[in-house]
């Protein structure tokens, strides 16, 4: 069970230190959930990462819910606790998880909050955290160009290089929905990789 | 309808039809709580807003437990956090029980769509990170520091690439300089 307590840690972490939006928490997720866990039983690789991000921009709702309920599901099974049911109790520990520490400190804080908001304690740390949440996002995208998500070498290297490239400055310059492009992506994929099996 | 019905409702709608998570969902929950309900007015919901930008955690989340605490205390905001949760959870869920990682690796229609969108996705968090460093006013001046957060989280190197220490050094830095330069400014007035 000691999995269960583990998830509930993390994403107590994710909710507490989750400051900057989705993608400045991915980089609290990756690093909770993905990378530093040195248990194997977790098996979240960066692919299922990267497909979870996919699938939160496709599905409504915050990533921050979407990818505790997904990991909630997948990790107990992965540690060996097969059940739908075991599935289930992990969504909704690791999604209760990674909103307590936010709903407590709204709760009881908000009216502090109300009174100090022009004080230099907000305002200051605010400040500070701002570049700091850039970073967040830039450590995210880097640990997300690798292997896993881009290929080993050959064609598929060179057609993802292609399409990251692409993707961005469709996302930079015009006004498409990211849905939009996921979709495109997708069908890139199913056309070169499934029909015509390169 | 009870009050706490109608909070989980408006907030189970808003959760529902919003992709992209809480920033998408600001405006939606605008029009829904201070057009619509009326439940605030436009200045009150704005600094409620702030509120839940100043607090850590989803922030689609924080708004709808600050509204909800606003309106009807503990008791409202556990009807609205519940209603913006609910539509996603069970979503992914339903996701999560039929489309498996093992399921994406071997099917080999999946696997190939997968193949192309995961490129696309890195580009989507690429984004992100020049709009929000235009936002954060970061200049030629400032660029080494997420430049150094973002290599130093990279290294994987234990401890430092914990991206929980920079969140704190961020926020206490800030802290201090700030209460400095207040400090500073009073002098010179006073000079």
């Amino acid at each position: 069970m000691s999995v269960y307590l583990h998830l509930i840690w993390s994403y107590l972490k994710i909710g507490l230190f989750g400051f900057g939006g989705g993608y400045a928490m991915l980089s609290l997720i990756e690093n909770e959930i993905v990378k530093h866990n040195g248990l194997p039983a977790w098996g979240i690789t960066e692919q299922t990462f990267t497909d979870i991000v996919a699938i939160s921009q496709m599905t409504p709702g915050p990533i921050g819910i979407n990818s505790a309920t997904y990991i909630g599901y997948v990790v107990p099974g992965n540690a060996g606790f097969e059940s739908v049911w075991f599935g289930l109790l992990g969504s909704l520990v690791c999604t209760l998880s990674v909103v307590l520490p936010p709903f407590l400190l709204v709760s009881y804080t908000s009216h502090f909050i109300r009174r100090h908001q022009d004080s230099a304690i907000i305002k200051g740390v605010m400040s500070g955290l701002r570049p700091v949440v850039v970073g967040l996002i830039a450590s995210a995208a880097l640990l997300l160009m690798n292997s896993d998500n881009f290929g080993v070498g050959g064609m598929e290297l060179t057609v993802s290089v292609l399409l990251c490239v692409a993707s961005f400055l469709v996302v930079r310059y015009t006004k498409l929905h990211p849905i939009a492009i996921i979709v495109g992506a997708g069908l890139v994929g199913f056309i070169l990789y499934y029909l015509l099996n390169l | 309808m009870n009050i706490y019905l109608q909070l989980f409702f408006t907030f189970l709608k808003i959760g529902t039809f919003t992709f992209g998570g809480g920033w998408a969902m600001i405006s939606i929950i605008e029009k829904e709580i201070v057009d619509k309900k009326q439940w605030l007015a436009r200045e009150e919901f704005l600094d409620l807003l702030a509120i839940a930008q100043a607090v850590p955690g989803i922030l689609a989340v924080n708004i709808s437990v600050v509204v909800g605490d606003k309106l009807r205390g503990m008791k409202g905001s556990v009807a609205a956090a519940c209603g913006t949760i609910l539509p996603s959870f069970l979503i992914i869920l339903l996701i999560a029980i039929f489309l498996t990682p093992d399921l994406i690796k071997n099917n080999e229609i999946i696997s190939a769509i997968f193949k192309g969108i995961r490129p696309a996705v890195v580009a989507l968090i690429i984004a992100p990170v020049l709009s929000s460093a235009k936002s954060a006013g970061i200049t030629w001046r400032t660029v080494w520091i997420p430049a150094a957060v973002a290599l130093l989280i990279f290294s994987g190197l234990p401890i430092i690439s914990n991206p929980i220490i920079y969140i704190i050094i961020g926020g206490v830095v800030g802290y201090i300089v700030f209460t400095r330069r207040q400090l500073s400014a009073k002098q010179n007035d006073k000079l």
